[in-house]
């Protein structure tokens, strides 16, 4: 049971940063209300998020991981999360074990 | 909603027969987060710690992907910030039907926001009137299950071995093209997600670091808010 200091930080900071966000919309959305532009900006941020955070994997890392992302958004249309998840953790498994 | 009739413990009950199906569901992911964690040589001691502290699984799962010796808090709290930031626009959702919470139970109750507890409370304050008990019986025991089943994958995390050989490195990214597949709204989203992934895919190869989560972050929101706004109306 150890705990690093800077990863103890790290954890703070990244609690912090949740909670910030949890409470900003409580304390913010009492003083003002969003016009159409700024709300699909908000809306756009999730996948906008999402997607940046996997593009390099997804895309960039060799053609393992980009034919699994696609089995796994392929997956995702039909499957519930948990079994597409699966699949394209089972398909990335496979695919490096035949050397791709 | 006939939610109050048998009293307090009916209602706590209530709550969590509404909770059960998700927290099924998350108790793999927590799993898996736990074994991600000790895959990344967090003590289990770091990992409950993360789970408890932060509860939010997408940003816990890019803290994974991230990860460096020594951590870096400024990289990773930004992180964290950018994929929750979902969470302002949850909590300014639900604070209305909040309102009548006692003082600083309202403040308290939206740290325990998440995807799953929040689409359960909208869902029941659409018919009844969201009680703090009512509440706590939906987040508590759901907050409760991912920190443990986060505890037990990173005791399990040492037996399952290289995790570029069972693939589980890549199990973030699966979840998140996921979740990303869930937010599809038509063309307009397609649109947000090329810009994304072509600015993130650009910017990672050219600087280090997570900036290309803001790079691809801020590309798709100004592709959301360029495109003409027509489409709307007749899609």
């Amino acid at each position: 049971m150890t705990l690093d200091p800077q990863t103890f930080l790290a954890i703070l900071a990244m609690a912090v940063a949740t909670a910030a966000t949890r409470v900003g919309g409580l304390v913010l959305f009492s003083f003002l209300t969003l016009d159409r532009r700024q709300k699909r900006a908000m809306e756009a941020i999730p996948p906008a998020v999402l997607m940046a955070v996997v593009a390099p994997t997804a895309l960039a890392t060799g053609p393992a991981e980009t034919i699994a992302a696609a089995v796994t958004a392929l997956a995702a249309l039909r499957l519930p999360l948990l079994a597409a998840t699966a699949l394209g953790v089972a398909a990335v498994a496979v695919l490096r074990a035949v050397g791709l | 909603m006939p939610d109050h009739r048998g009293g307090r413990a009916a209602e706590v009950f209530s709550a969590m027969r509404r909770m059960a199906p998700l927290i099924t569901a998350v108790i793999p992911i927590g799993l898996v987060f736990g074994a991600a964690a000790a895959g990344n040589g967090l003590s289990p001691l770091e990992a409950t710690l993360m789970s408890a502290l932060v509860f939010a699984g997408g940003s816990q799962f890019v803290a994974m992907d991230i990860w460096t010796h020594p951590a870096s808090w400024a990289a990773l709290g930004i992180s964290a910030f950018l994929v929750n930031i979902r969470h302002v626009l949850m909590s300014a959702s639900l604070a209305p039907k909040l309102g009548h919470f006692p003082g600083w139970r309202k403040y308290l109750s939206v740290l325990f926001l998440t995807d799953e507890g929040w689409a359960v409370a909208e869902t029941h304050a659409a018919s009844a009137r969201l009680t703090p008990l009512w509440y706590a019986g939906a987040v508590i025991p759901f907050y409760l299950a991912w920190v443990a089943s986060g505890l037990a994958g990173s005791l399990a995390g040492a037996f399952l071995g290289d995790p570029a050989v069972t693939g589980l490195d890549f199990v973030f990214c699966a979840v998140f093209i996921v979740l990303v597949m869930n937010f599809w709204k038509g063309a307009r989203t397609g649109l947000v997600l090329i810009a994304s992934g072509l600015s993130a895919v650009l910017v990672h190869a050219a600087v280090l670091g997570v900036w290309y989560i803001l790079a691809g972050a801020l590309a798709g929101v100004a592709a959301a808010v360029l495109m003409p706004e027509h489409e709307e109306v007749t899609a």
